[in-house]
């Protein structure tokens, strides 16, 4: 028999030190598949985006409505239309699902064969959302300018001046996201039945998020409480920073803001993954 | 020697909610929860050393897959220590993670949407094993476990026996030194159990690796295990030889008797004989199921008394005795050698 084939090797890597290049390498591996799976299903990936378009529509629809020939909140009618669309785009960056996914890895047993890598499954997670992001803005990117151009935009606050900041702004706010609505989907390994706790979650992002509209039109006590939770870093923040909206030292406070609560939210994943891993039965599995 | 795996009083207790069916008892449960403690596995205590094939039995529920998902670190016990490959497994370690693996039967590791290839290209990244290792590691287990026209279909597209060739080929890339197979023959047909099995019987031949099996196929048990921990009720009941356990277990023996040509043996002669044990023809004789300790003197009064001209006693089958163990809860443990 050969030398190496099966045998088992002598050396072997050490699994247990970090190699930058060695995730590097799966980040290129996991990514690619997962483009390829979103690929293969195209038709509901198609559809999911089609979705994602609904909501900014109405909420359009509505505040232009309110804001008739005046002001609301700061905001004019076609101001309205700019916001809700970098708001949908910004959500569509930053949005997870995997709370909503969790509860069936746990109770299927389908955990199981990621806790036996040699790898945290949030790597695999990343790739997957990002996989799914970066092929979804090919319908969101030109739909945002199809609905801005026939809902007239008012877009005038934005320069090279605004998109700068705007981007790092959006790369916090989605790893912001990511980490606190991780934690969010450990709660499963607790609860059998995540969905109540999630669809609460979830009304709380919509609001204090922005996304149902920006802080600034809802009341004082709101937006006051509003600032001292995560959700208007991880959306509203990088929405206003690009519409112009944000200024110099208002722009720094946010990004201090969004690693303040990344560092939380980094520190309590990896708590609650160490207590939810103790906690596993792997039933099913 | 330093034992592969080394188990002691390992026990697992799950707390599970109970309540009695209907809505009066939900209503009471939402304000007062009842548990109950289950026993999954009450402290087992075993050594397996290395290159070993185990074949780890129980009926369903008995602690089996409790056992192993505890030696493949995805569950922490109530009780005891485990060692394996001088890991404690439920830490996890990377590196212990990357040296061992479990293999469950009707679970996949593999993606189902995509080619069974980039799966594998996936597990070389995260084992990071090098490109050439790869190749060669790959090239065997495909001629081995004939998958070369597997290799590019999507999972989804397989039928279960080819799946679960490549979960087992997936599993064994990274050349596990350890290897936990939970029934990796459930429900395949009989000619692709016994290309596993032959295939689990190379791969521990070929490098050593150390194998625990659970089976409820005693085909596969007989071929691949010379030794077996029986547990039952999440308690050790033996640990030995496959041999020993029907010797230990087996109350009752076959005699099968063949008479001379053309002899006849009224039964009444017969039943007085072997004192009333039970006594079926054949075409040329009979056979009697006797107590162990009574098949000597027994044997030695049929042939004295008839013209026969053959006479064999056998064990029971393995597969009998085994259910006839499970049937019969004891506390009794014992260990060969």
């Amino acid at each position: 028999m050969a030398d190496v084939g099966l045998a088992t090797p002598d050396s072997r890597p050490a699994l247990s030190r970090f190699s930058l290049a060695a995730l590097a390498s799966f980040y290129r591996e996991r990514f690619a598949m997962s483009v390829a799976v979103n690929v293969a299903y195209r038709g509901a990936v198609a559809i999911w985006i089609f979705v994602t378009l609904i909501q900014p529509l109405v909420f359009i629809v509505v505040w232009r409505t309110v804001a008739g020939e005046g002001e609301t909140g700061g905001y004019t009618a076609n101001q309205f239309v700019a916001y809700f669309l970098v708001m949908m785009v910004v959500d569509h960056m930053t949005f997870i699902w995997h709370m909503w996914e969790f509860e069936w890895r746990i109770r299927t047993g389908a955990f199981s064969p990621l806790l036996m890598r040699p790898i945290h499954p949030i790597h695999g997670d990343v790739c997957e959302n990002l996989a799914y992001k970066v092929l979804g803005l090919i319908g969101v990117l030109p739909a945002a300018v199809l609905i801005g151009v026939v809902f007239d935009a008012d877009l005038s606050g934005v320069g090279l001046g605004t998109v700068l900041p705007f981007l790092p702004a959006l790369v916090l706010a989605m790893v912001l996201r990511f980490a606190v609505e991780w934690c969010l989907a450990l709660a499963a390994f607790w609860l059998t039945k995540v969905t109540a706790i999630n669809s609460l979650f979830f009304a709380l992002t919509t609001f204090f998020g922005g996304i149902f509209a920006p802080l600034a039109v809802l009341p004082g006590w709101m937006q006051t409480v509003a600032v001292w939770t995560p959700f208007p870093w991880s959306l509203a923040f990088p929405v206003e920073v690009f519409l112009g909206r944000r200024a110099g030292a208002d722009i720094w406070l946010g990004y201090a803001a969004q690693l303040g609560w990344i560092m939380l939210a980094l520190g309590g994943l990896a708590l609650l993954w160490r207590r939810a891993t103790r906690r596993y039965s792997a039933v099913g599995a | 020697m330093t034992a592969a795996i080394t188990v002691t009083e390992l026990g697992k207790t799950y707390v599970v909610p109970e309540r009695e069916g209907g809505v009066r008892a939900a209503l009471v449960a939402l304000v007062r929860r009842r548990t109950r403690e289950v026993k999954a596995v009450a402290e087992v205590s075993f050594r397996i050393e290395p290159g070993e094939i185990v074949g780890f039995l129980g009926p369903n529920g008995a602690g089996k897959t409790t056992t192993l998902k505890m030696l493949a670190g995805l569950l922490h016990p109530t009780t005891g220590t485990a060692d394996v490959l001088g890991y404690t497994p439920w830490r996890r370690d990377r590196d212990y993670l990357g040296r061992m693996s479990l293999i469950m039967g009707q679970r996949n590791q593999l993606h189902w949407d995509i080619p069974v290839l980039d799966s594998f290209r996936l597990n070389q990244a995260i084992f990071r094993i090098p490109p050439a290792e790869f190749r060669v590691r790959l090239d065997e287990l495909v001629q081995l476990l004939e998958l070369e026209e597997l290799l590019r279909k999507p999972v989804r597209n397989l039928s279960l026996g080819e799946r679960m060739k490549c979960e087992i080929a997936g599993s064994l890339l990274h050349a596990p030194a350890v290897l936990f197979l939970d029934e990796p023959t459930i429900g395949l047909d009989v000619a692709m159990q016994r290309r596993i099995r032959s295939f689990i019987a190379e791969y521990n031949f070929r490098t050593g690796a150390c194998v625990m099996l659970t089976s409820h196929y005693m085909a596969d048990v007989e071929a691949l295990c010379r030794r077996v921990i029986v547990i039952h009720q999440g308690r050790l009941l033996y640990d030995g030889d496959l041999a020993g356990l029907v010797q230990r277990f087996a109350a009752h023996k076959t005699i099968t008797v063949e008479l001379e040509e053309g002899a006849k043996v009224a039964e009444s002669v017969a039943a007085g004989l072997v004192h009333g044990a039970q006594v079926e023809r054949t075409a040329t004789g009979f056979t009697v199921r006797v107590p162990k300790t009574e098949t000597p003197a027994v044997a030695s009064r049929l042939l004295a008394a008839l013209p026969i001209a053959d006479l064999t006693i056998e064990e029971p089958p393995v597969d009998q005795v085994i259910e006839k163990v499970f049937a019969a809860p004891t506390s009794e443990v014992d260990r060969d050698g």
